[in-house]
């Protein structure tokens, strides 16, 4: 079904830490993925590829690329005169430090839940990849009559705090709710994607607000699993969870294999993101180029394998690069050498260079540095 | 009323591009692909805001759907404006009857209305069958700085092709003493590359004036400009030395293709401060995989390439399968060029199929009588079945059926 009656709700900077080098500069939501997205887009795109036309972007800090990325929404189709894509940073220096927490940002944003008219709300992090249809979500929460509808993969648990994970009965009711437990075996873990009637939303941040909760896991979700009805649903299509630079630099390498891109970019729920007018791709004379993702604008003359190139990445002649993630505008001068390497923006390794991680320790260059 | 503009565009879109053959058979010609992302009308349009001119007329007429579409609102080139921005303006019913656009001065002078309504000092007219990058306003100050009537930019091409172009004689002050179209033994190596300035009031004149005139073809090349030179008028010549290229015909598209991967052509679409603009795919980055082999080629976004690639371009969402080899040949977006097929000297257009071990196209060297080389096209849909050979100069715009 379409969803025109959902408001999504996007928080921009949930997990910021456990990929502190790339968030440096950045909020989770701005980090470049995929040879030419940012993650938020997987995020914008699953809603409005499923009619969601009202959005908020809820930020804390660091979020200027992630406001040049987002513009006024038009490459979402979010630029409405009407609902469309609504960015809300902290109203003032006390609600910056009041975001510690999703509840704690959910309370700073009541008014704006408030004034929506829609009649459910998605909240969703920005540390997951994934790509699927939302509609088999909706029809879930309404089908089972869920209070609350968490997504989740079965899976080893991500490293990350504060991340639930369930135990269900044999409809897929949450039955147990544990927060990060220490669990070494396959379990059924949190994506944070949730959906929920928003009288419900509403009525549970009054509740929080008026008894000074602070975790959404630990106060709403854990000590009401028996009161509420919480289900669990499990999406299917390619759904990571980012936990760490090298949870990163694997999930990005998970691309080169073409059945993972397949699930991630159905040709019938594309993904959006600015548009940046590169040319296409120039392969030089003499290059090489093996299993690769190459995104337009970029000029290959030397060798590259098993890479994943952003635009506007040159790798010039006699240069060899393996085995990394060259972000948008990375320089490899002529003759030199990368392996497992990650570039930041605008990284320019000159001439002759020779840099090498390995796979279990991807090497991470800043962006703009010139090595 | 708008804001009074001091230079406005019109854009010329409404031919057919007959040379083109199939390739313009659903579309008009300035919305074929060209550049691997590009198509012919992102050329004019991105110079027009590249030099700062930010109202556009496109004069449609021929099949003006694809196009239309493609121009949506002009947001993709920045002329979404509250204020002038890209307007279509197809031939209309008026109370004495409706016309076609009966030559390119009818159709400007159909619009006079519309460019009345900017109130503009001057009016660059401009057609949608060119790639090349020009600076407009560059032209303009020109056009300005010698009070001229009528400017025309003008490129000097090699004397043995001379006689294709209508050519100028220039003073050595620029201004232009005679005009010659298509002349068998050419005195002359500058040719018009059909992008003039107008001082309006006086372009206006002539429009209604050639409009009165019951002899006339209402054309620019072979009515307008010649009675304003042979009244006087002071007309200008404004010469042009980059990179320009008319794409009218199948060769000349192909060879304009492959001009982009030639390092001594000097068409940059690379350069950050004169982009040209695309409604871009929304496509994720391409992919080569292990066996795949490519080189000296453009390839786009949301390709899917495990075949030998040698200079060609290739626009978006194509697929070229294992073993499949692509040479010297323009790949239109979602064509798929399957196991073991051969495509070379050849355009492919828009989601065709070239099913395994078809091999389309020919080399020049294997003719048998070299003149009779031409590219190969496939045209938009066609599939071409199993095995089957397609020759050089083809045209190809049915199905062809091929042995299992």
């Amino acid at each position: 079904m379409r969803a025109r009656n959902i408001l999504g709700i996007i928080f921009a900077n949930m997990y910021d830490d456990c990929l502190h080098e790339l968030t440096a500069l950045r909020t989770m939501a701005s980090v470049p993925f995929g040879g030419r997205y940012r993650l938020i887009d997987f995020h914008l795109s699953n809603m409005v590829n499923c009619g969601i036309d009202k959005v908020g972007v809820v930020t804390k800090g660091n979020y200027r690329s992630l406001m040049d990325h987002l513009g006024n929404g038009r490459p979402w189709d979010l630029a409405r005169k009407r609902d469309g894509l609504f960015l809300l940073p902290p109203f003032n220096a006390d609600s910056s430090r009041s975001r510690s927490s999703r509840l704690e940002a959910l309370i700073d944003l009541l008014p704006f839940i408030e004034s929506a008219d829609d009649e459910f709300v998605i909240l969703t992090d920005c540390n997951v990849v994934c790509s699927f249809d939302y509609s088999g979500l909706i029809d879930f929460h309404k089908n089972t009559g869920a209070d609350i509808t968490v997504c989740c993969k079965r899976g080893i648990r991500p490293n990350l705090n504060d991340l639930m994970t369930f135990e269900t009965d044999s409809d897929c009711r949450v039955t147990k709710i544990a927060v990060s437990p220490k669990l070494t075996e396959e379990c059924l873990y949190s994506l944070n994607i949730v959906l929920l009637r928003k009288p419900f939303l509403e009525r549970l941040i009054a509740e929080a607000k008026s008894l000074n909760y602070r975790s959404f896991t630990r106060d709403i979700m854990q000590s009401n699993v028996e009161k509420f009805k919480i289900y669990a649903y499990e999406p299917e299509g390619f759904i990571r969870t980012i936990d760490s630079l090298k949870s990163y630099y694997d999930i990005s390498m998970e691309l080169l294999k073409r059945e993972n891109r397949k699930e991630l970019f159905s040709a019938d729920r594309p993904v959006f993101t600015k548009v940046r007018d590169d040319m296409p791709a120039i392969y030089g004379i003499n290059c090489k180029a093996k299993n690769s993702l190459i995104a337009d604008g970029c000029h290959i003359e030397g060798e590259v394998e098993n890479c994943i190139l952003f635009r506007g990445a040159r790798v010039g002649k006699n240069a060899v690069v393996k085995n990394s993630i060259l972000m948008q505008g990375t320089i490899v001068s002529e003759g030199a050498h990368l392996n497992c390497v990650i570039t930041d923006k605008n990284v320019t390794v000159t001439q002759g260079k020779n840099i090498s991680g390995a796979e279990s320790f991807p090497i991470y260059i800043s962006k703009g540095i010139r090595v | 009323m708008p804001r009074k503009q001091e230079c406005i565009a019109m854009l010329l879109a409404g031919g057919q591009g007959s040379r083109l053959g199939i390739l313009t058979k659903n579309i008009a010609k300035p919305a074929v692909p060209y550049g691997g992302k590009y198509r012919i009308i992102d050329f004019p349009l991105s110079n027009c805001v590249n030099s700062g001119i930010y109202t556009v007329g496109v004069l449609t007429q021929y099949q003006p759907l694809e196009l239309n579409n493609y121009i949506g609102n002009g947001q993709p080139w920045d002329l979404d404006r509250a204020e002038g921005g890209v307007h279509i303006l197809p031939p209309y019913q008026q109370i004495k009857g409706s016309e076609w656009y009966k030559g390119t001065a009818n159709a400007i002078y159909q619009n006079i209305h519309f460019i009345d309504r900017y109130s503009p000092d001057y009016v660059a007219i401009l057609s949608g069958d060119h790639i090349y990058k020009m600076n407009y306003d560059k032209m303009l100050s020109y056009h300005k700085e010698k009070n001229a009537d009528c400017t025309i930019a003008c490129i000097e091409v090699p004397w043995e092709e001379a006689s294709r172009f209508g050519l100028m004689f220039v003073d050595s002050e620029g201004r232009i003493t005679d005009f010659e179209e298509k002349p068998k033994n050419p005195r002359s190596n500058k040719a018009s590359m059909g992008v003039y300035i107008f001082t309006w009031s006086k372009l206006r004149q002539y429009l209604i004036d050639d409009e009165a005139d019951p002899n006339s073809s209402n054309d620019f090349g072979k009515d307008v400009i010649p009675k304003m030179h042979r009244a006087g008028e002071r007309m200008y010549a404004y010469e042009f030395d980059g990179y320009w290229k008319d794409v009218g015909t199948i060769d000349s598209l192909w060879e304009a293709n492959l001009d982009l991967l030639n390092p001594q052509i000097n068409i940059d679409l690379d350069d950050a401060s004169w982009k040209i603009y695309s409604r871009n795919a929304a496509a994720p980055p391409h992919y080569i995989s292990a066996d795949s082999k490519v080189e000296n080629s453009l390839v786009s976004a949301g390709c899917e390439i495990e075949g030998e690639i040698d200079y060609s371009v290739l626009f978006s969402n194509v697929t070229v399968e294992k073993g499949a080899c692509v040479k010297y040949s323009i790949i239109m977006p979602g064509a798929v060029i399957k196991e073991g097929a051969v495509v070379q000297y050849s355009i492919v257009a828009e989601n065709a199929v070239i099913e395994s071990g078809a091999v389309v196209g020919e080399k020049p060297e294997s003719m048998k009588d070299p003149s009779a080389w031409g590219v190969a096209v496939v045209g938009a849909g066609v599939t071409i079945g199993k095995g089957v050979t397609v020759p050089s100069k083809a045209m190809i715009d049915k199905d062809m059926k091929g042995g299992n």
